[in-house]
């Protein structure tokens, strides 16, 4: 069976990526595939990674506040080149208030502050690979 | 003092026989191996028989090389450290009420945050900035903004830190540009802008150019202010990130100082004087949970510098071997879980910070995993500097650790840790070379990863996160950024350039290219076209054009 294929990319401009690569390297150490965008990425060059790489999951990082702008952006660009079935999912500061609008906008789930890696890494399984 | 220090380790032997190992028998330890926040081993006492150091060379008296004890004569008997929040989103006219807020509050300082298209070099209207406008910090495309950011902020009496780093010459012309305005001097003016830009590489993230040309701006900067500004901190030279993205304690302070090198080498080359750029220097570090790690950290850093600034590169000023510094609290070390406990991280946090003899302090707001802190937050962590400043007593005496046999050791410690770091970093060319080869970047990320492990091991507790949890709903009256904001800012910038002398603008965009291609100091055309109102962006797309981007090399 193929090993899950994860892309983890940083959305905007913001620097922050100790999240991003400490959960690359959980992924990584989980067993999954992981490709890391590295900082500053469009919404549009994200879906296209996420196309080029054929991964299962796109994992946000994104600390900047322009979570609302972006992460539907996002989702947009990957259903836009027929990414359907990649699963979204993000992470980072993001208040509670905004979780039920990008869960609509296709955000599978969202990983705030003090999440352990763990708890990602057992939600993808269980969505990628339902038992 | 060698007899007494073997009758010392004697009778610490006969101690340990005698009364420690029969209370181990009853009552074992919590676990076998202690060791500081940063992994540094600790013993379960210090006694002088592990302090080697020689009083007057090692730690000396306050004001006098090595500044062990600090970098002024009374310290904070004669005034206290400035008190400085760093602030800023939304609009210029939301952030200039917030610093007059700050400032009516007693705050002693600003601290200006900008937004990232801002410290990126994009002005509101690129497709760039789209969502990011405003949020981390103030939106700045041209003078008119600045000038509303400053209005009615007196520019001769209040002193202005900015955190900005690859457009750092664009801001500091606009600044200088609003004081001509005031009727204030560009010598007159106190503050510091961040200059940065290794650390950026290395793991803040806003870079723009590539490393050659950024180094000649960083030292254009300084040969500018040596004559024009000159009390002016033309550098931050920042552990202050490198230690959020993961870093220990000894590597925040060796690869700072390792940056710190480069950029004095860098002067040095462009034909400057040590002792004409160096007294502007200035750093800024971190301040997390370990105080006494945490104040260790910063003696062992002044020790270092003042020793890098005087043997290595033979500078003759005393204000040269002196590492003055800013401090904030750490953002990475605040939880959103029970966010109330953050005012007692913050507060062992800046207590550290105090008692390590910082110039200025940033205390972070227990809402800052969050969101951007709310007014009433952030006076909570401005009054926990005013408790520690009034009540604790901490300000009566210099260096109030000194002489703690387990302080001292730290320092001792850390200073060791750090300059094993900058020989490394020596070895392979300098701070620059080891970050493009990735080094320090590596380091951090490890550092990061284990330090994530020992969370989810539970073998770190961090209370409320991993042990002491509770239930609590979702919390509230958080600080938002109106989305209307970008739309404002977009007309303010067009509303700009349609009143703008366009012929002037692209006047001074053509000397500013001239002097990019050749070797003339960047500052006098980047202030001739701040001037003429061109924006941040036209001017960082000029130095684009000549000078080209940072490409990063990206690994896991």
């Amino acid at each position: 069976m193929r090993k899950i294929r994860i892309l983890v990319a940083k959305p905007g401009l913001d620097g922050h990526d100790r999240g991003a690569k400490v959960v690359a390297r959980a992924f990584r150490d989980a067993g999954f595939e992981v490709v890391y965008t590295g900082l500053r990425q469009t919404p549009d060059q994200i879906a296209e990674a996420a196309l080029q790489e054929d991964v299962d999951v796109v994992a946000l990082s994104i600390l900047s506040g322009a979570h609302n702008t972006l992460l539907p952006r996002t989702v947009a660009a990957l259903r836009a080149r027929g990414l359907e079935d990649v699963l979204v999912v993000a992470g980072g500061v993001i208040p509670a208030a905004d979780i039920p609008g990008l869960k609509a906008a296709g955000i599978a789930e969202v990983f705030t502050p003090g999440t352990p890696t763990g708890a990602a890494v057992e939600f993808i399984r269980q969505r990628v690979r339902p038992a | 003092m060698s007899d007494a220090r073997d009758r010392i380790a004697a009778e610490q032997e006969r101690w340990h026989k005698q009364t420690v190992a029969p209370a181990l028998a009853r009552f074992p330890e919590q676990k076998a191996e202690f060791t500081t926040n940063s992994g540094v081993p600790v013993q379960r006492l210090y006694t002088p028989a592990d302090v080697s150091i020689d009083y007057l060379h090692d730690l000396g008296f306050p004001g006098e090389y090595p500044f062990t004890r600090g970098v002024q004569p009374t310290m904070y008997r004669g005034r206290f450290w400035t008190m400085r929040q760093y602030a800023g989103y939304g609009t210029a006219e939301e952030s200039n009420a917030r610093y007059r807020y700050l400032l009516e509050n007693g705050q002693s300082g600003l601290s200006v945050a900008f937004d990232l298209p801002t410290q990126i070099g994009y002005d509101s209207d690129s497709p760039y900035a789209e969502g990011e406008v405003g949020k981390v910090g103030v939106a700045i495309d041209t003078l008119a903004d600045m000038e509303t950011l400053l209005d009615g902020i007196p520019l001769d009496k209040v002193s202005t830190s900015m955190t900005i780093n690859a457009p750092a010459a664009v801001l500091l012309a606009m600044y200088i540009a609003v004081a001509e305005k005031q009727g204030v001097r560009p010598s007159q003016l106190a503050g510091t802008i961040q200059n940065d830009i290794l650390k950026e590489y290395a793991a803040r993230g806003t870079y723009i150019f590539p490393p050659e040309p950024s180094m000649r701006l960083i030292t254009d900067i300084f040969a500018y202010c040596a004559r024009e500004v000159p009390r002016w901190n033309t550098i931050s030279i920042s552990g202050y990130h490198i230690r959020e993205a993961g870093a220990t304690a000894a590597q925040e302070v060796g690869f700072t100082l390792a940056n710190g090198i480069a950029y004095v080498e860098a002067a040095i080359r462009a034909g400057l004087p040590v002792d004409t750029f160096a007294p502007q220097l200035s750093f800024f570090f971190n301040a997390h949970n370990d105080f006494f790690e945490e104040v260790a950290k910063f003696r062992a850093a002044r020790r270092l510098w003042a020793r890098i600034m005087r043997e290595r590169f033979k500078a003759q000023n005393p204000k040269s071997w002196m590492l003055r510094f800013h401090t904030q609290t750490g953002g990475s070390t605040l939880t959103a879980q029970q966010p109330m406990n953050n005012i007692v991280r913050v507060t062992l946090q800046a207590f550290a910070a105090v008692c390590g003899g910082t110039q200025s302090l940033h205390t972070n707001s227990m809402d800052e995993a969050l969101a951007l802190p709310t007014e009433e937050s952030v006076r909570v962590a401005l009054r926990t500097q005013q408790i520690i400043a009034y009540e604790s007593g901490v300000a009566g005496t210099i260096d109030p650790l000194a002489g703690s046999y387990y302080v001292e050791h730290l320092t001792s410690e850390i200073e060791r840790q750090a300059q094993a770091y900058i020989a490394k970093i020596d070895e392979m060319g300098g701070a620059v070379r080891a970050i493009e080869r990735g080094f320090m970047q590596r380091e951090i990320q490890e550092a990061a990863y284990q330090y994530q492990r020992q969370v989810e091991s539970g073998e770190r507790v961090i209370v409320g996160v991993n042990r002491f949890q509770v239930e609590e709903p979702p919390p509230t009256n958080l600080l938002t950024v109106d989305p209307a904001v970008q739309e404002a800012q977009q007309r303010k910038l067009a509303d700009v350039k349609a009143r703008r002398d366009q012929a002037a603008v692209d006047r001074a965009l053509a000397g500013l290219r001239a002097a990019a291609a050749g070797t003339d100091n960047l500052m006098p055309p980047i202030l001739a076209a701040v001037k003429a109102y061109a924006t941040l962006q036209e001017i960082c797309d000029v130095l684009r054009d000549v000078f080209g981007e940072y490409q990063p090399t990206e690994e896991l």
